[in-house]
């Protein structure tokens, strides 16, 4: 028991904390602006997959770290624009356009990485993003070690909720999503265009998914393989309820939500004879728990599932 | 540009849709076929044949038929309910578990229809009660049930996982990480001699027919459709939305977990974490594809297990990856949200 | 037209499939007039302020500002021309504040800050001229409806409107809030703006404006100045043909079969009813009045057996049914007709005769198999009876007019001849045509015996239909009175809430 509270003290458990949640703030970010603008993306899945595979694929065929991110972003924004087609001008079922996109995008993913590398016993590899020392603040004990010395796409995650948040809050961009996802009609009657709305904010959502899971190839591993995205996306879906829309919430969702992962990752060497299955399955289980907490309080989009059409009501 | 609902949607329309459907997906992906360097037709030739060019073709492809279309059958009932049952993978899972566990020794010496009957019963309360838990959350604290069932899928996934290296472990597997085996008395009959065909695929065939009579002509088909179509005019009218939706949720599941529990009962013998190649994914594409109609679910599930089988094949003789059958159907399967579109409305200007 | 107008359409032209919204409309709006467009539910009006707005692009005709044409189906650039609009349903978001809901689509989107400070100044001062109090960032959900109005009001002002249309304005106030709304309208127009508003109500006509142009069947059949006109010659024109709404014959009522008492239901921190108490006899219609959204949802709920009272009782034949279930309420031989016919009263993707027996599925079953041939057998029988047109038993029910959706609803709970029969607003957005059936229905029901709850917006209904009458206003009800004793002006207060505490009947 004193053993696995000492594991909370340690500065390595926090740092990894930082790293297991940055594609899950980078998905539910994405998730959190695409339904801020009333549009379920549980193409989700789908997105993170093809951004890990475009993004390790861009740096393996010599690409720069930072242009296969770019690449991942713009395949992302690809997928999202087919979702937002069929979703906002059309009107289709969210439900089963996303889950058509998720199938789609990691088929496509699998397909073209079988395609256009050779892969042999092992997955080949590529050279990841190496952790980077802020001068000055990583010296900072403990907290320098945790917050200072993670990999690039962290810092990039961080900020960006900082962005995301203040775009929401504060600029007239923000203001017409929210109204968007609250009532399109009512922008509709303000002379702005909510169905144009719609498809940015899906497709600026969907790039920044793809973000995540091009961090996983090009930060916390350095091959891409089947499976791989593991079901983050669905949590990120789930996470976006947890965090009641909200940027901040979010943030704080996804590290609660990696810190219990990285905990449990560490309890499995020291606590024996559980099977490992079970720590496993804890993450899955506890998304199913913090939607059951939030589900009665949750203060949904008004019109987050409503197709828009104009002249409809 | 707008849309304006049609005043009736036509028969020839609701066939004619994943027709078309079905041949966008494959004008899109002979693109992607001829970027791997090989003629689109000789791929699509090649699909064909492995899927039904020999005695052992047509019966690997309908083995594989059988049990989407049971995981199409679940998602088909639930879908039109307005029930987004994703957890069909779980569902099968648990089904099989259930299966392998009562047929290994339990249930071995009892009279064979009953026999199967009970492991049928328990396949399918298996699933059932897996798809009851996300069902009650939705209906009693609003938690959406695409994100649960999904998440369900894992979870059971790694339950399997627990089972078969844990108490249900097969230890004359040499280590394989697979379950204890059905008793072989207790095995599905083949239903063509010297293959896997068994004849879980006549089961599932009246299991379709049956389904389809209860949607058509009771009074649960017709309460299940008020209920869907529009589930306040339904409460208004006295259907009883939780008590229909509960009945639901465990006719899907139970369906989902009959088609695990026949396919360790015929073809396979016992559980693996690898035993299914998706079944409860692609019966989503199956219910689509089959616009949600009991008897449009076999058909879509014969194309989609062509689909499977004959890019093994294909892939095989051409070197395409067999990863093209994956998007095959996700491009069917927008297709034919798009074609179902157009069926109930048109355009104007 | 005259040189003085800000505003004019003209051969505004609008199909919906077959049917003809606006056909060669044409009008014109001068520089601080107050203009009334009336006409009857279906007459065409939304649909023209729709196009007018850029909401809808008309087939044919075009709108001018100030002389200058509207580019179609842009209601940015009708903004920009300074037209702002009051739409009945309100085009608020309920989660984001006053302040937030005004501003939207002001500044451009890709600026990147907002100028929260000059926003709340220029609201501020627009309230203040204007007369229009609102607490700038309250959440707009939390406001009353008479507050809302004042915000979409000020959403148009903010954008510099000089040009304003108000669709039904009065749909949702009642009377005092009503005749405060129409004062804030004169001070707008005497400060020059011009004002076009939407109504039926022809009182409110005569009141509030200086010319009414009265359309019919999607045309302008009428233009007048207010001044020389009258209340009777504007009906004329808006019907068009003397509908004669069915009257009303005295004749005596039964015992009570209806008895509620202190009916209470709280909802979201507020009561949705608090303390109702009202009996309805056999052979008697009790109307409720009042304005929407104080309780009659609520009301309806309950007595449909959709929600249950917290505290209170009601009891039917001396039998308690305050908890019963729609299912329950149907085999008793309580007939139910809900407010939303499109959302509650029928399923419209099903045949009508699947409708029409949908509350009685096992009475039309054997062994849990319907009994088709049975059930359609039922629904010709209701389709005749009760003149249903354009149906036959195996037509799609949303395929049907308004008018008859309704006829099917009412026919499938009077066909079993119920004990009690609760009308909820059972003429909302019918034509004169289909309201005389209905009423004529009611009447019929009530002079078979049946006690009727008949809860209603339209004024005029309620005191033509019922043998008393109750209001409603924040959940509660005031005593009845007979349908005899009613005035206008009584009947106003009433339903303001302001009510003596007892009154004997």
């Amino acid at each position: 028991m004193m053993e696995a509270l000492d594991i909370l003290t340690t500065a390595s458990l926090w740092a990894a904390v930082l790293r297991i949640a940055t594609p899950l703030i980078f998905g539910v970010l994405g998730a959190l602006i695409c339904e801020r603008a009333g549009v379920l993306n549980l193409g989700i899945e789908g997105i993170m997959t093809i951004g890990a595979m475009v993004g390790w694929l861009t740096v393996y065929w010599g690409g720069d770290l930072w242009a296969g991110l770019a690449m991942a972003v713009l395949a992302g924004m690809a997928m999202g624009w087919l979702h937002a087609m069929l979703t906002v001008p059309l009107g289709l079922s969210q439900h089963v356009s996303g889950l058509g996109i998720t199938l789609l995008a990691s088929a496509l993913a699998y397909y073209l990485y079988r395609l256009w590398v050779q892969v042999g016993d092992l997955p080949p590899t590529i050279v990841p993003f190496q952790p980077l020392a802020i001068p000055v603040l990583s010296d900072i004990p403990f907290a320098g070690d945790v917050l200072f010395t993670q990999t690039p796409p962290t810092y990039v995650a961080l900020i960006l909720v900082g962005l995301v948040a203040c775009m929401l809050a504060r600029t007239p961009m923000g203001l017409a999503l929210r109204m968007t996802g609250e009532n399109p009609h009512a922008v509709e009657a303000q002379g702005l265009n909510p169905v144009r709305i719609r498809i940015w904010a899906v497709m600026a959502g969907s790039g920044i998914m793809a973000l995540g899971g091009a961090f996983l190839t090009t930060a916390a591993f350095n091959s891409f393989f089947p499976g791989m995205v593991q079901g983050r996306g669905w949590i990120c879906i789930a996470l976006v309820v947890f965090a009641s829309w909200r940027p901040g919430k979010a943030l704080l969702g996804a590290l609660l939500f990696a810190l219990f992962d990285a905990f449990q990752l560490r309890l499995q060497t020291v606590v024996e004879g559980v099977p490992y299955q079970l720590f496993l399955m804890a993450p899955y289980v506890l998304s199913i728990v913090a939607l059951i907490l939030v589900a009665r309080r949750a203060r949904v989009p008004e019109a987050l599932m409503q197709p828009y059409r104009r002249g409809e009501r | 540009m707008r849309f304006e609902r049609r005043e009736e949607v036509s028969v020839p329309a609701l066939i004619l849709a994943p027709l078309g459907a079905v041949l966008a997906a494959l004008v899109l992906c002979a693109g992607l076929i001829a970027m791997a360097g090989v003629s689109p037709w000789l791929a699509y030739g090649e699909m064909l044949r492995g899927a039904f060019g020999s005695r052992l073709a047509v019966t690997e492809t309908f083995t594989r038929a059988s049990p989407l279309i049971l995981t199409g059958l679940a998602a088909a009932v639930a879908f039109r309910a307005r029930l987004w049952n994703i957890g069909g993978e779980g569902q099968f899972y648990m089904g099989a578990l259930a299966a392998a566990a009562l047929g290994h020794s339990v249930l071995v010496g009892w009279p064979l229809p009953l026999a199967w009957a009970a492991l049928a019963a328990a396949g399918m309360a298996a699933g059932a009660v897996l798809l009851l838990v996300p069902a009650v959350l939705r209906l009693r604290f609003g938690v959406d049930e695409v994100v649960t069932t999904l998440l369900l899928n894992f979870i059971v996934l790694l339950f399997v996982g627990l089972m078969v290296e844990g108490v249900l472990k097969d230890p004359m597997a040499f280590g394989w990480p697979q379950s204890v085996p059905v008793a072989a008395g207790l095995r599905l009959p083949d239903l063509v001699p010297r293959s896997r065909l068994h004849e879980g695929i006549v089961l599932a065939v009246v299991v379709v027919l049956l389904v389809w009579l209860v949607q058509a002509r009771t009074v649960f088909g017709a309460e299940t459709r008020a209920a869907g179509l529009n589930p306040r005019a339904a409460a208004f009218a006295g259907v009883p939305i939780t008590a229909t939706l509960v009945k639901v949720a465990l006719l899907s599941g139970g369906l989902a977990g009959l088609a695990g529990a026949i396919e360790v009962l015929g073809p396979v013998g016992y559980v693996t974490t690898t035993m299914s190649p998706g079944f409860g994914y692609a019966g989503i594409v199956v219910a689509m594809l089959a616009a949600l109609h009991p008897m449009g679910v076999v058909a879509a599930s014969v194309f989609v297990a062509t689909v499977f089988v004959g890019a093994d094949a294909m892939s095989r003789a051409t070197g395409v990856p067999s990863f093209i059958a994956d998007v095959i159907m996700a491009v069917a399967l927008l297709a034919m949200l798009v074609a179902l579109l157009f069926t109930t409305w048109r355009v104007r200007r | 037209m005259s040189s003085g107008a800000v505003l004019e359409l003209e051969g505004i032209t609008k199909r919906f499939g077959a049917l003809v919204a606006n056909d060669d409309v044409s009008l014109s709006l001068r520089k601080g007039e107050v203009l009334a467009l009336l006409g009857e539910n279906g007459a065409g009006k939304t649909t023209l302020m729709n196009i007018l707005f850029g909401h809808y692009a008309a087939d044919a005709g075009e709108v001018r500002v100030e002389g200058r044409p509207l580019p179609p189906g842009k209601p940015r650039a009708a903004i920009a021309a300074g037209v702002g609009m009051v739409h009945q349903h309100f085009t608020l978001a309920g989660n984001l504040t006053v302040l937030e809901n005004i501003i939207i689509g002001s500044e451009p989107l890709w600026k990147v800050g907002t100028d929260r400070e000059g926003a709340l100044r220029k609201v501020m001062a627009l309230s203040q001229t204007f007369g229009l109090p609102v607490n700038p960032q309250a959440r707009v959900g939390d406001l009353s409806v008479g507050e809302r109005q004042r915000v979409e009001i000020l959403k148009a002002l903010y954008r510099d409107a000089r040009i304003l249309i108000l669709d039904e304005p009065t749909a949702v106030l009642a009377r005092p809030e009503a005749e405060q709304l129409f004062t804030i309208l004169r001070g707008m127009a005497q400060g020059g703006l011009s004002i076009i508003f939407i109504s039926h109500k022809l009182h409110e006509v005569m009141g509030a404006s200086d010319r009414v142009v009265v359309l019919r069947g999607g045309k302008v059949v009428a233009e007048r100045a207010t001044a020389q006109t009258t209340q009777a010659e504007l009906a004329e024109l808006m019907v068009g043909r003397a509908v004669a709404r069915p009257r009303r014959a005295a004749h005596e009522v039964g015992a009570p079969v209806v008895v509620a008492r202190g009916l209470s239901v709280s909802r979201g921190g507020g009561m949705a009813l608090d303390g109702v108490d009202f009996e309805v006899r056999a052979g008697e219609i009790l109307g409720i009045v009042g304005v929407s959204g104080n309780g009659q949802a609520m009301l309806g709920r309950v007595l449909s057996g959709l929600a249950r009272p917290d505290a209170g009782t009601i009891t039917f034949d001396g039998r308690d049914i305050s908890r019963i279930t729609p299912r329950e309420a149907v085999r008793l031989g309580i007939g139910r007709v809900p407010e939303d016919r499109h959302a509650e009263g029928v399923v419209g993707d099903l045949a009508v005769w699947e409708n029409a027996v949908l509350e009685r599925l096992r009475e039309f079953a054997r062994f849990g198999f319907v009994r088709r041939r049975a059930a359609e057998a039922h629904a010709a029988g209701l389709i005749a009876r009760f003149d249903i047109r354009g149906a036959g038993p195996a037509t799609r029910t949303r395929l049907l007019s308004g008018g008859n959706m309704q006829k099917l609803i009412l026919g499938r709970n009077l066909a079993a001849g119920p004990r009690f029969l609760l009308a909820n607003q059972p003429t909302r957005g019918l034509d004169e045509g289909a309201i005389a059936a209905v009423h004529q229905e009611l009447l019929m029901a009530r002079s078979e015996g049946a006690a009727i709850l008949l809860i209603s917006e339209d004024l005029e209904e309620a005191v033509g239909l019922s043998d008393r009458l109750q209001a409603i206003s924040k959940g509660r009800l005031s005593a009845p009175i007979a349908a005899e004793e009613v005035d206008a002006r009584r009947l106003g207060l009433m339903m303001a809430g302001v009510w003596e505490t007892r009154d004997a009947v």
